[in-house]
């Protein structure tokens, strides 16, 4: 048998996964608040996979020409989705508060 | 869902949601920093190698692994999200299984970590489903028309992990020696476990 060839390099044991697991700091926040509302007791499983499954749905069906898969981007939506539905947080508060971010003077880092 | 609020940067309104949350008592940062933490550093495929290894080597545990794969896991203690309902299925020479999940990623977190890029990508999801065959030999695992291969779709509540097949050449090895030579790929079903280069 030929030695195993993944597409994206050898990934074998004991390495985390044989790749960098997020690509940029925000997915990992991303996947962290998932995990930890998880976690609480916030939603069950099925019903952010479910979210997730209609996000990716959606973009698969419907993306802009041209349009790069990014996988946490559904992720993320799918998140805010399933705390939209439930009343937690909704879009417009998120939109305010990360416009309120956008407009930090430069060098703000906390 | 394309309002106007998405095309805002991602790592804005990740940030905006974490302190929304974290203000109403919902997250808490340094529990989520654990988290993270855990599965970049702990939760990886060394779990899953290690159940691997101990089927090969003890034919009472393979037994259980294959009957009830989430009791038999939990034995070394690996469970958690994505971990409650686990099958394990093994790979002959005669038979070949290969896992994706086509509407999303699901995957068996406690014994793989999270899954690499290229399985929750589309291309993946769509083709190992509709071309396994094509799809696996263009990973580098070409098989003969006469081995039957069977896609485990995980989207449903199942989350499939593969026993692969204990290559030739290793039967003079333990449990431990055996650990390091199996792979996340093998695990998924888009290659094989070959012999360390000296076994052959």
């Amino acid at each position: 048998m030929t030695a195993p060839l993944p597409i994206d390099g050898p990934a074998a044991p004991p390495r985390a996964n044989g790749e960098l697991l997020f690509a940029e700091p925000w997915q990992s926040r991303a996947f962290g608040m998932v995990v930890t509302l998880h976690g609480s007791g916030a939603f069950a499983w099925p019903q952010f996979q479910a979210a997730l499954i209609d996000r990716i749905r959606i973009w698969e069906t419907s993306h802009p020409e041209g349009e790069c898969w990014d996988y946490y981007q559904h992720w993320l939506g799918a998140l805010e989705d399933v705390l939209a539905a439930d009343g937690t947080v909704f879009a417009d508060e998120i939109e305010l508060r990360a416009r309120e971010l956008a407009n930090r003077p430069a060098g703000h880092d906390h | 869902m394309t309002t106007p609020s998405t095309r805002l940067p991602a790592a804005l309104r990740t940030e905006a949601l974490e302190q929304l949350l974290t203000e109403r008592g919902l997250v808490d940062p340094t529990v989520m920093d654990k988290f993270i933490t855990t599965y970049e550093t702990q939760v990886g495929p060394l779990n899953g190698a290690k159940v691997v290894a101990r089927a090969w080597t003890d034919p009472a545990y393979k037994q259980r692994l294959l009957a009830e794969g989430t009791t038999a896991i939990k034995e070394f203690g690996f469970s958690g999200p994505q971990g409650e309902h686990i099958v394990v299925v093994e790979n002959t020479a005669k038979t070949h299984n290969v896992v994706v999940c086509s509407l999303c990623s699901c995957y068996p977190w406690p014994v793989l970590g999270l899954p690499p890029s290229w399985y929750k990508d589309p291309a993946y999801r769509a083709r190992v489903v509709r071309e396994p065959r094509t799809i696996l030999a263009e990973m580098g695992l070409p098989l003969d028309d006469d081995v039957e291969i069977i896609v485990r779709d995980s989207s449903s509540e199942v989350r499939w992990m593969v026993l692969p097949e204990r290559p030739a050449g290793t039967e003079h090895l333990t449990e431990e020696q055996l650990v390091p030579l199996i792979t996340r790929d093998a695990m998924v079903g888009v290659a094989k476990v070959s012999a360390p280069e000296a076994a052959k």
